[in-house]
C-alpha cells in the first residue's frame, strides 16, 4: 500500500514542541521527530515511551556479579585453593573480602557493555549503517516532524496542510513511499 | 528549557546560534590543519617513536635495561603507571560525576577530557605489560583454561584486581566516550563534502538518526553509564593504591591510601586537562565555549583535591610518629631528610603549596598562571609517586642491602616516549574528532548562552 509522508521542518526546538502540542490536541498522530539534540519534554507529547534499557543494565550487572562470584568460587575454592600465608580459604565466605574488588569491577563491566550493545542494536545504529535521518540539516540546527497519512485516517491531506500552515513551519516536504 | 540565576556567568559567550556551534566545532576538522599542528605532531611522533624503539629494545633485552636493582624492584615503571592512571581520572570525573551533579559547564570540556582519559590509560597500561618482560604472554593475567593443570591466576592479589580494574575502566570509558561521539559524528557526516570524509564519518556515526526515541535512550544510557562510571573511577584508583597498601612495606601499608590516591588522581587529572585545554581553546578558536569561568571551576577542583592531598601527606607524617613503630617513623624521616629529600620537598612544594594559591580569585582566573600551575602540579604528582615508591623500598631491612635508584637511559626514553605517544593520539583526536560535545552544548545555549541570558525576555515567560 502506498503512503505519503510529510516532513515538517522547524528552525527552533521550542517551535517544534509548541506545534506538536497543537497538532496532537487536534488528533494528529506524529510518527517521528528528528532533532540534533534531545528536545526535553517532546516524548510525552508524541507518545514515545520511556526506554527500559535501565532495567536491562541492571540485569546485565546481576549476570556479571553472578558469573564473578561463581567463577572465583570455582577457581579459588573448588578447583585450586591456594595456601597464602596459611589464611583460611576453604569456603567462599572465608575468602570473600578479597573477591569484592573483582566482583564489583566485573558487575560494572557487564552492565556497561551489555547496555551499550543493547542500545546500539535497538537503535539499529551499527558501524557502516546508512544515515537514517530525512534531511542532513537535522543534525545541525533544524528539527523535523514526520507525519504519515495512513496513520491519520480521519484527517484529509488538505486539512492537515491547513493545520501545518498555522504552525509556522520552516519547510515542508512530502514523499510517496511504497 | 531550563533557566538559571541571572548572576551565574553565561557558559557560552557571544551571540551564538545552534548553527554557529556546529560551525565553530566542525570548521577546524574540515579546514586544512594549520602548520603548527604538523609541527607539534611531528615532534610528538618523533618522541613517541623513540619510546617505541626503546620498548622494543627492552623487550628484546629484558627489563635489566631499566635502572632497577635487587633492592629497588619497582621504580619508574610503576611510577609512570600510577601517574598516567591518575591523569586519566579527570575525564571520567568530569563526564560522569559532573553529569550526576548536573553541572552544565562539563559539556564544554567533557569530550576532550575523556579522550585524554582514554589515551592516558593506554599509556598507563603499557607499563605493567612491558614490566612483565615477556609481553607476548600478557594474556596469562586472565583466568583462561590452560595446559598447566588447574592453574589459575590469584584472585587474592591486588595486582590481579588491578588488571580487572584497569581493563574495565579503559573499556567502559571508551564506550561512554564513543556513545557521546556518535551524534556528533553524524553532524560531521551530514556536513561532509569530500567523499572520503563522508564515507569515514558515515562509518563512525553508525547511521545515527536523531529520532526522539533514540535521544530518549541516549539520555538514559548516558545517565546509567555515568552512574556506573562514578563508583568505577573511585574503585580504580583505590585498587591502584591497594597495590601498595596491602603490602607490608613501611610507608606503603597505610589505610589512608585509597582516598588519598583518588584525590591525588583527580588533582593531577584536572591539571592535565588545564594544560591541554588552555592550548586547545586558543588553537581551535573555542574561546567562547571554554572560557575563564570553566578554567576557574577547574581550578577550584584542583584547590579542593590539592588540599585533600596536602592533608593526607601531613596525616601520614603524623601517624608515622604517633604509631610508635620505629620502622614506620624511619620511612618518613628518610623521605624528608634522606638522600631523596629533594624529591620529597619538590612534591611538597608542587602539591601542597601551589594549589593553595588558587584561593586568590585573581590568580585562579588568570589563564597564564593556571597553565603554569597545571605544569607544576603534573610534575609534583609524578614526584609524589616516585617518593612513595622508591623512598619506601630503597632502604630495606638490612643496611647492607640499601641502595639508590638511578634511572637508565631506557627508563627515561620509555617515559618520555609515552608522553610523545599521548600527544600523538591527542593531536589526532583534535584534528579528526569533534573536540566539543557540540550537540550537547546546544541544549544549554538557551539556558546559559550570553545573548539569551542578556535578552529582556529571559526571565519573563515559561
Amino acid at each position: 500500500m502506498s503512503d505519503k509522508v510529510i516532513y515538517v521542518m522547524y528552525d527552533d526546538d521550542e517551535a517544534l514542541k509548541d506545534s506538536a502540542k497543537k497538532l496532537v490536541s487536534k488528533g494528529v498522530k506524529i510518527s517521528e521527530v528528528f532533532s540534533p539534540f534531545p528536545i526535553h519534554g517532546i516524548d510525552p507529547i508524541i507518545g514515545v515511551k520511556n526506554t527500559r534499557l535501565g532495567i536491562m543494565a541492571f540485569l546485565y550487572g546481576l549476570t556479571g556479579l553472578t558469573v564473578a562470584t561463581l567463577g572465583m568460587r570455582f577457581f579459588m575454592v573448588t578447583d585450586w585453593p591456594m595456601n597464602i600465608g596459611g589464611k583460611p580459604n576453604f569456603t567462599y565466605l572465608d575468602n570473600m573480602l578479597a573477591f569484592v574488588p573483582i566482583s564489583f569491577e566485573f558487575t560494572v563491566l557487564c552492565a556497561a557493555h551489555g547496555m551499550a550493545i543493547t542500545y546500539l542494536l535497538r537503535n539499529k545504529t551499527l558501524p557502516g549503517m546508512p544515515a537514517q535521518n530525512p534531511d542532513p540539516r537535522t543534525t545541525d540546527d533544524k528539527f523535523v516532524m514526520e507525519i504519515r497519512l495512513n496513520e491519520n485516517h480521519g484527517i484529509s491531506e488538505a486539512d492537515l496542510d491547513e493545520m501545518l500552515k498555522e504552525t509556522g513551519f520552516f519547510e515542508l516536504d512530502k514523499k510517496e513511499i511504497n | 528549557m531550563q533557566k538559571e540565576a541571572a548572576i551565574r556567568e553565561p557558559l557560552i559567550l557571544g551571540h551564538k546560534t545552534y548553527h554557529d556551534i556546529t560551525e565553530d566545532v566542525c570548521r577546524p576538522i574540515e579546514d586544512k590543519a594549520p602548520k603548527m599542528w604538523y609541527t607539534l605532531f611531528g615532534i610528538a611522533l618523533i618522541i613517541g617513536l623513540y619510546g617505541v624503539g626503546s620498548i622494543c629494545y627492552l623487550l628484546g633485552t629484558g627489563i635489566g635495561v631499566w635502572g632497577l636493582n635487587k633492592t629497588i624492584g619497582w621504580a619508574w615503571d610503576i611510577t609512570n603507571f600510577v601517574w598516567w592512571v591518575g591523569i586519566g581520572h579527570a575525564g571520567t570525573l568530569i563526564s560522569a560525576v559532573l553529569l550526576l551533579f548536573r553541572q552544565k559547564w562539563r559539556m564544554a570540556i567533557n569530550r576532550s577530557a575523556e579522550a585524554m582519559t582514554i589515551f592516558a590509560v593506554f599509556m598507563a597500561g603499557m607499563f605493567p605489560l612491558i614490566h612483565m618482560g615477556r609481553l607476548w604472554v600478557g594474556y596469562w593475567v586472565l583466568p583462561l583454561p590452560n595446559q598447566f593443570g588447574s592453574l589459575w591466576v590469584n584472585f587474592n592479589s591486588p595486582l590481579l584486581w588491578d588488571v580487572f580494574a584497569i581493563s574495565t575502566y579503559l573499556s567502559v570509558s571508551l564506550v561512554f566516550w564513543y556513545i557521546g561521539l556518535i551524534p556528533d559524528f553524524a553532524t560531521i557526516r551530514d556536513r561532509a563534502k569530500k567523499p572520503l570524509a563522508k564515507k569515514m564519518y558515515s562509518i563512525l556515526s553508525f547511521g545515527w538518526s536523531g529520532r526522539a526515541k533514540h535521544w530518549n535512550r541516549f539520555e538514559l544510557v548516558s545517565l546509567v553509564l555515568a552512574g556506573l562510571a562514578t563508583p568505577l573511577v573511585f574503585s580504580v584508583h583505590s585498587i591502584v593504591s591497594f597495590d601498595f597498601a596491602t603490602s607490608v612495606i613501611p610507608g606503603w601499608h597505610t589505610t589512608i591510601f585509597p582516598p588519598y590516591f583518588v584525590a591525588g588522581a583527580v588533582f593531577s587529572g584536572f591539571a592535565m586537562v588545564q594544560t591541554l585545554l588552555l592550548v586547545m581553546r586558543k588553537a581551535m578558536g573555542l574561546e567562547a565555549y571554554i572560557h575563564t569561568k570553566h578554567v576557574e571551576y577547574m581550578n577550584i577542583v584542583i584547590m579542593v583535591t590539592g588540599s585533600i592531598v596536602g592533608t593526607a601527606y601531613i596525616t601520614e607524617l603524623f601517624i608515622s610518629w604517633y604509631s610508635g613503630v620505629e620502622y614506620e617513623s624511619y620511612a618518613f624521616i628518610n623521605r624528608a631528610t634522606g638522600p631523596y629529600w629533594w624529591a620529597y620537598w619538590s612534591m611538597m612544594t608542587c602539591n601542597v603549596i601551589s594549589p593553595q594559591l588558587m584561593w586568590i580569585p585573581k590568580l585562579r582566573r588568570s589563564l597564564l598562571f593556571t597553565f603554569f600551575i597545571s605544569i607544576v602540579v603534573n610534575i609534583g604528582m609524578w614526584f609524589e609517586r616516585y617518593v612513595i615508591i622508591v623512598t619506601s623500598i630503597h632502604r630495606d631491612y638490612i643496611p647492607a642491602a640499601w641502595s639508590m635508584h638511578f634511572p637508565s637511559h631506557i627508563d627515561i626514553a620509555v617515559y618520555v616516549g609515552t608522553i610523545g605517544l599521548f600527544f600523538v593520539f591527542f593531536l589526532l583526536f583534535a584534528r579528526f574528532f569533534p573536540v566539543l560535545a557540540l550537540n550537547e552544548v546546544k541544549t544549554i545555549l538557551k539556558g546559559s548562552g550570553q545573548s539569551y541570558k542578556e535578552s529582556p525576555d529571559y526571565h519573563k515567560h515559561h
